[in-house]
């Protein structure tokens, strides 16, 4: 289907994986190590998926939503939040800030793919 | 783990981004010991990111003593940012040597060393303690850390040191979440809504109990589920899609969804980003109740979900649904699902998860929704009511053209939208009964085989538009007169294999059986390709048994047509299969019941084709209501092909004493309905009246002299055999709107009568049964 997909994690690893599997599955996928660098990046070009790390340097994940929100461009873009399982809290507050949905880390890239199709047509 | 999926690859990055964050992590905890009494969040954020960085790739290359020391050190973090905990010099000394044992332990890590847990639990057990300071927090946190054994890790952190495809490392927090009432309720408890919250606690533990006990054993099996799907307005504004819901919960397995548009609004009010549509998903499949929850995982706050599982025995959802609500609002949701994911804020919908895991064998009988099996009674009643509605409706348009124009205006938008949709409710309740004749020609075959065999004669079967679609009353009137028709082309109708090789014809007799609809009527033919009739050997018998008078000069399609008359058998000797001479006489006198007609057609050595036609349901018909003298009759729609006003040059009398008249230079007979049913004071004169041009399927075209039209209506067809006898030339009676009975014509019956009376001639007419308009009303 070719997606064009945001990856924002300050772990490079996560990055990788995350640009590896989507890239794998024929996706294009962009990085960005904090949420200013990912609305540095995006501006007004639209993506088919956001995918967001919680706990980041300069602009957590959840001002990043919030961001992305409320911007008209990007405010139906499907944003998925990346999260452990214990952060339950944080699970929530990314729901609050209007993300669409979250993978909790560590994941399988199948599984990786799965949510993605989940919000993704 | 997946094996196309090699995560080596990583390990390298990882490694690099440990070390780096590592050494971030002790220059920050250097600025910590600096700025004890005034430290900035953003150094505590660092720490924790780094710390939490470290544990998620652990968690993804699956080192799990990384993962439980890093864990439980930034749980400490976590606090301690939040100011839940106070910055000290003793635990600034503890973060720095957690430092160090996880320096020490993602070096093992690289070193793929075995570590042994002793290097670092006494630091986590230090770690701990200042987590314990804090009272909120107490009971969580020391058991998230008395549970380094690994099955308590796994429940607490589900699935941590290996990827979380599998479901089960879901399974703990979702049977917890589901036990809550799946149980169908027993017995106690009426009025549930009235409890205490402390009994529905009690309810709900009991129910979680005892579910565990009798579930577990059998886990495997298909269910039913039903799953409602209410998705709140705003579910859409963070893009979650019910659509790509849908089609994930497919994969699951055989699934239907039934789509609510009621709380869709008009089109000016639509706004794009609010959900109006709710659903309901039937859903057959081996899955288990936290797949379904899975593909509602992201949804779950912003929607209203229940799935119940159906089975035999299962109440209605309705009883359990206040106990839910109750319990969402107090705390026996939280009991039950300590990890829950539903942190409540004030407007939460209540989630609800119904129904258990249990794949009793029972469930396995999920029942069909494709279709269902009604008792024919049933919408027997329902075609009768809708007909009476027909009628009402009728009537009270009738009642309204007498109204005062103004009036009368302002309801006639009303009246034609009530006639459109009384005639479409008539027309979906005649659906149901429609069913294929395939049920009827399927039995053929066999019958073919068997008598051909029987008669030792060769003959194909053909049949085509097994298809077409009757009222289930008609198909079952149509299995005699078809096997009739098909044994008597047996028997009667081809030949041996001698004489047909005699006859130069192809061995192998054809017999071809068709159905098809035809100006809103059913027709089936059977036509073989045999000797055809022999209207030699006809006429001599008919005329031996004085059906017919040597003198009376019968054309061919008369002397075919003498096969249908009672007590006329062609057979040189009565054979047990083709009857004893009462077989197409009764056939016809059925097919004419139904409102059908039958007729012959016969080319000598060619073969013999029988036409039988019927309408497709016995119920209704469209009809135009004619006026002749007092009487109103019916005259079935679909015979009528025009209406003329004749002049006096264009008719002809003839001998006989019928009337012709030439329609753009065809010759018609004329059928005098008045002098036929001998009605007082109708128009005699053609010229004065009205001719309506029907066809019939013996005899052509005719026209039927009337006074004059009235309209057109759909009326409801009353079998007059119910209530009456068989009359020639009516084939049933109906209710007008205002009441009175009127009788449907039979075209092809007065046709023959006129036939039938001109060659009588005129003086005759009196002695036959005649229709009056007392008799009309007698009917009624």
């Amino acid at each position: 289907m070719g997606l064009r997909v945001l990856a924002v994690d300050d772990s490079k690893t996560m990055r990788d994986m995350v640009g590896f599997t989507l890239r794998n599955a024929g996706h294009e996928v962009l990085e960005a190590g904090d949420g200013q660098e990912a609305l540095d990046k995006l501006g007004n070009d639209r993506v088919d998926l956001i995918i967001t790390d919680v706990n980041m340097p300069r602009m957590d994940g959840i001002e990043l939503i919030k961001e992305l929100r409320s911007n008209n461009v990007h405010k139906t873009t499907p944003i998925l939040v990346l999260t452990t399982e214990s952060d339950t809290a944080k699970k929530n507050e990314g729901r609050a800030a209007g993300a669409t949905g979250w993978i909790v880390k560590p994941f399988s890239p199948e599984k990786l793919l799965q949510v993605v199709a989940k919000v993704c047509p | 783990m997946p094996q196309d999926f090699d995560l080596d690859q990583f390990k390298s990055t990882y490694f690099e981004e440990c070390h780096d964050l590592l050494a971030a992590a002790e220059e920050y905890l250097g600025i910590l010991q600096n700025e004890m009494n005034d430290v900035d969040v953003e150094t505590l954020h660092a720490i924790f990111r780094c710390v939490h960085s470290i544990k998620g790739g652990a968690g993804t290359f699956n080192y799990t003593d990384l993962v439980s020391f890093s864990h439980v050190f930034e749980a400490l973090l976590d606090k301690l940012r939040d100011r839940k905990i106070k910055l000290t010099p003793e635990l600034v000394k503890t973060l720095y040597s957690a430092n160090d044992v996880l320096v020490t332990l993602v070096q093992m890590a690289q070193d793929d060393e075995v570590v042994d847990p002793a290097i670092w639990e006494q630091t986590a057990k230090d770690l701990e303690a200042f987590v314990q300071e804090t009272p909120p927090v107490v009971e969580k946190k020391s058991t998230a850390f008395a549970g380094y054994n690994k099955t308590e890790q796994e429940e607490e952190e589900q699935g941590w040191g290996l990827f979380i495809d599998e479901k089960d490392d879901l399974a703990p927090e979702i049977d917890l979440a589901v036990t809550l009432q799946p149980k169908p309720i027993p017995e106690p408890e009426p009025e549930p809504q009235e409890d205490s919250a402390a009994s529905a606690v009690e309810e709900a533990v009991e129910t979680d109990q005892s579910e565990e006990t009798e579930i577990r054993p059998s886990e495997v099996g298909i269910a039913h589920y039903r799953i409602q799907f209410i998705p709140d307005s705003h579910l859409l504004r963070f893009a979650n899609e019910p659509l790509l819901l849908s089609r994930e919960l497919a994969t699951l397995g055989q699934c239907y969804a039934y789509p609510d548009i009621s709380k869709l609004p008009s089109l000016d009010e639509i706004k794009a980003d609010e959900a109006y549509l709710s659903w309901i998903f039937e859903l057959v499949s081996d899955c288990k109740l936290a797949d379904i929850e899975e593909v509602f995982e992201f949804v779950i706050d912003d929607c209203d979900l229940k799935i119940d599982k159906i089975q035999a025995g299962t109440k209605p959802e309705s009883e359990n649904k206040d106990i839910v609500a109750d319990q969402s609002a107090s705390s026996p949701l939280k009991l039950a699902a300590p990890t829950s994911l539903e942190v409540a804020d004030e407007k939460t919908p209540t989630v609800k998860k119904e129904a258990p895991k249990s794949e009793s064998a029972s469930a396995s009988s999920s029942h069909k929704v494709s279709s269902i099996r009604v008792d024919l009674d049933r919408v027997d009643k329902l075609v009768n009511m809708v007909g009476e509605l027909v009628i009402s409706q009728a009537m009270l348009m009738q009642q309204a053209e007498n109204l005062p124009n103004n009036v009368g205006e302002t309801m006639s938008q009303g009246f034609e939208n009530l006639s459109a949709h009384t005639r479409h409710l008539q027309e979906s309740v005649m659906a149901i009964r429609m069913q294929p004749v395939k049920s009827v020609f399927a039995r053929m075959p066999r019958l073919v085989r068997e008598l051909s065999a029987r008669l030792k004669k060769k003959v194909d079967l053909i049949t085509s538009g097994e298809m077409t679609e009757v009222d289930k009353t008609v198909i079952e009137q149509l299995m005699d007169p078809i096997t009739h028709m098909i044994r008597n082309s047996l028997d009667h109708g081809v030949e041996s294999v001698e004489e047909r090789i005699a006859a130069g014809k192809p061995e192998r007799a054809k017999i071809q059986l068709n159905a098809e609809h035809r100006s809103g009527r059913i027709q089936i033919e059977v036509i073989d390709d045999g000797y055809g009739i022999d209207r030699k050997r006809v006429l001599e018998k008919a005329i031996a048994k004085g059906i017919v008078d040597k003198d009376d000069n019968l054309r061919d399609d008369e002397i075919d047509d003498l096969i249908f008359v009672p007590g006329f058998s062609t057979a040189k000797e009565v054979s047990n299969i083709s009857g004893r001479g009462v077989g197409m006489d009764v056939v016809r006198r059925n097919i004419i019941n139904l409102g059908g007609r039958i007729s012959v057609f016969s080319s000598p050595g060619k073969g013999t084709r029988f036409l039988l036609s019927l309408p497709l349901t016995l119920a209704v018909l469209d009809g135009m209501i004619v006026q002749c003298g007092e009487e109103k009759y019916i005259i079935p729609l679909t015979s009528i092909i025009e209406n003329i006003y004749p002049q006096p040059e264009e008719l002809k009398k003839l001998g006989s004493g019928a009337t012709l008249i030439s329609v753009r230079g065809e010759y018609i007979r004329l059928v005098n309905l008045h002098r036929l049913f001998n009605i007082k004071g109708a128009v005699t004169d053609p010229v004065e009246g009205l001719v309506v041009i029907v066809e019939t399927e013996r005899y052509g075209l005719v026209g039927i002299l009337v006074d004059e039209l009235l309209g057109q209506q759909q009326v409801v067809i009353k079998s007059l055999e119910e209530n009456y006898d068989p009359i020639a030339g009516v084939s049933a009676a109906t209710i007008l709107g205002n009441g009175k009975v009127a009788l449907i014509l039979d075209t092809d019956g007065l046709a023959q009568m006129e036939h039938g009376n001109s060659r009588r001639n005129f003086n005759e007419l009196s002695k036959q049964v005649l229709l009056t308009g007392e008799q009309t009303n007698d009917v009624e």
